[in-house]
């Protein structure tokens, strides 16, 4: 698809819906679109090869789950394009980033704008937590720690199948907390798996607040390494710098590249609420209208009619 | 004497696998105890050494089902899904990849005590959706797992004997279809796996004691044909006997009560297998014996259903035997 606006406005863009939906819905996944706006909009709108969407623009509405009995089944990676042998495919490990992708999808030209008023509605393939039908999505990451897993096992395929297109996860960085993300990691370097990479987003942030509050986890970039990662570290709000990473060789082994990046990135008003921002809703009338007032300004808009 | 036949399931995979690119042989460090320590050797292309990170390998051969492969991972029944669970159902069962789940050392077949043990493994694979699920009850059973399992448009679990297996039967495994191995009017026997030769054993004696059993074999637990189970136990006088290599709750003796229930069919149940317990290691025969998985517990069970002794000793029972090698088998090696 053809890029109809920069990186940088996308990033920015991504910002202001997820703010305004947040606004008006009484809460939301704000930090997560602070720090994973810019990685993200590089994700869709430079760094995948992928090609038109497959899907409507408005999506359908939940239409069962995968069954014998369902033979109409879809996945929601049809808003990524078609599976041809050249297009990139795109994992989004961390499900709960749900909101800030179908952003993202809005922002690049995807899905409409109406996609994102069936969030979290009964009956709609918008998840709050992205499922495997919602848009964007291809597979089931809820559960942290099983993305990078799944996608060393269909790049491997792909490499058996010849197919040039290579596969991306974007990662959360909670996720080395879990076991599984090492396995992965181990087995994609063990099997030469090198037309695989992750752009994790290192935002420092868990559900109950600052990581090393809940698990330390040490120096990540080490550890991957040591597991046979080759890994490039970087500003997350550095476009220049995720093209640059994102070109580093890394034959016979996968690419993370650690985005290191702000929760409050661009809303610094939620500096107030550090470090409890995995979801973030509204103590009071008046904090609302505070918050709506004072990050609007930062982004640049109008603070939002929420019905006040 | 039965034909025993040694680790059968090799030869079927590999003669199976060699012909289809698309099927690919995963294993977590149990290479040769599961008996693809050959394939290895010779098809290293389509061998995927996955080291002991099984949720990895889970989510790993879901990645490989969506890239168009046909998965066979090998390990013990239980590392497919206590330590997994959560891979298998997002990456494979969700999605109804097709990976075929070959699970070693069902049940009480192993001397590795708890930890190796597989004994609720029918009662989680048989509730998650999507699933289906096969078990081997001879070595022509498993001569014939690797096609059926591959038939099916979807993820399978399948228990797998391995080592030295007899040979029962004389027709392949057909997905779906139950054998009726006599079609008796006392009681019905319903058994699966390992504990088939058992009722078999049992059977020679309860013919000579007047005991006329209709028996069933099953070798597809889910889907579960619950018309012909209905069907069968209306044909008998006393009533039903499940025997397995399983814990009784969540496998074939609630699979069969559920079936009676659902029918509104009243008869009498005797569910026999691990009553809620954990077993510990030791060899099949002893572990058989003495959790009371063996022809002598079946037939105390039907003296119990029809009120009747019918004088069958262990010694009357050796008489029957279907064979001596495979009742002196040693505790196998892990």
């Amino acid at each position: 698809m053809q890029n109809e606006k920069s990186t940088e406005e996308v990033a920015l863009g991504i910002r202001r819906r997820v703010f305004e939906h947040s606004m008006r819905n009484n809460g939301g996944y704000l930090s997560q679109a602070c720090s994973a706006a810019e990685q993200l909009a590089f994700l869709y709108n430079e760094a995948l090869n992928l090609g038109q969407p497959t899907l409507p623009m408005i999506p359908r509405p939940f239409s069962g789950v995968p069954s014998a009995d369902n033979p109409d089944y879809v996945t929601g990676a049809g808003y990524n394009g078609p599976f041809e042998a050249h297009f990139d495919r795109l994992f989004i490990a961390p499900a709960h980033y749900a909101l800030v992708a179908y952003a993202t999808l809005i922002e690049v030209g995807r899905m409409a704008p109406e996609g994102l008023e069936m969030f979290n509605k009964d009956g709609s393939s918008v998840e709050m937590i992205g499922a495997e039908h919602s848009p964007g999505m291809e597979v089931h990451n809820g559960t942290l720690g099983i993305g990078l897993s799944t996608a060393a096992g269909l790049a491997w395929g792909r490499k058996r199948l010849g197919e040039t297109g290579e596969v991306c996860v974007f990662m959360s960085d909670g996720e080395v907390q879990e076991g599984q993300t090492w396995e992965a990691v181990q087995a994609a370097a063990h099997h030469g798996i090198d037309n695989l990479w992750a752009l994790m987003d290192v935002n420092n942030q868990q559900c109950d607040g600052a990581m090393d509050s809940v698990m330390e986890v040490g120096d990540i970039a080490t550890k991957l390494r040591d597991f046979g990662a080759v890994v490039v570290e970087i500003d997350a709000h550095d476009i220049d710098a995720m093209r640059q990473a994102r070109a580093e060789p890394h034959e016979g082994r996968p690419l993370i590249i650690l985005a290191h990046s702000s929760p409050t990135q661009g809303m610094e008003f939620l500096r107030r609420r550090f470090p409890r921002l995995h979801y973030v809703r509204f103590k009071s009338d008046e904090e609302r209208a505070e918050m709506n007032h004072a990050i609007a300004a930062e982004l640049g808009i109008d603070p939002i009619d929420y019905g006040q | 004497m039965v034909e025993m036949v040694n680790r059968p399931y090799a030869g079927a995979f590999e003669s199976y696998a060699v012909q289809r690119p698309e099927v690919l042989c995963l294993s977590a460090d149990l290479t040769s105890s599961c008996e693809i320590d050959g394939f290895r050797d010779r098809h290293p292309e389509q061998f995927l050494s996955m080291g002991m990170a099984e949720q990895n390998m889970l989510s790993f051969a879901g990645g490989l089902g969506l890239a168009g492969f046909r998965p066979f991972i090998h390990t013990f029944g239980v590392f497919l899904y206590r330590r997994p669970y959560d891979q298998l159902m997002a990456s494979v069962a969700y999605p109804r990849r097709k990976v075929r789940l070959m699970g070693f050392l069902p049940g009480i077949t192993t001397p590795g005590g708890m930890t190796h043990q597989a004994i609720e493994d029918i009662s989680i694979m048989r509730t998650i959706p999507n699933m289906t699920v096969l078990e081997t009850g001879d070595a022509t059973e498993v001569e014939g797992i690797v096609e059926a399992a591959d038939s099916i448009d979807g993820p399978v679990y399948c228990r797998v004997l391995r080592g030295s297996v007899p040979r029962l039967f004389d027709s392949p495994l057909k997905v779906g279809e139950m054998r009726v191995l006599s079609q008796g009017t006392d009681v019905l026997v319903i058994t699966a796996g390992i504990t088939t030769e058992e009722a078999i054993r049992a059977r020679g004696a309860l013919d000579k004691a007047g005991v006329s059993v209709r028996h069933l074999h099953l070798n597809t637990l889910k889907p579960f044909d619950a018309a012909a189970i209905r069907d069968h136990a209306a044909s008998v006088k006393h009533g039903v006997i499940t025997l397995e290599n399983h814990l009784v709750a969540g496998g074939i003796g609630s699979m069969t009560a559920e079936a009676l229930a659902e029918a509104g069919l009243a008869k009498r149940l005797i569910r026999l297998g691990l009553q809620d317990t954990y077993a510990h290691g030791g060899s099949r025969p002893y572990l058989m014996r003495h959790y009371g998985l063996d022809a002598m517990a079946l037939i105390r069970a039907i003296e119990a259903l029809t009120g009747q002794q019918t004088g069958i000793d262990e010694e009357a029972l050796e008489a029957v035997r279907v064979d001596a090698v495979h009742s002196a088998a040693k505790a196998e090696a892990l």
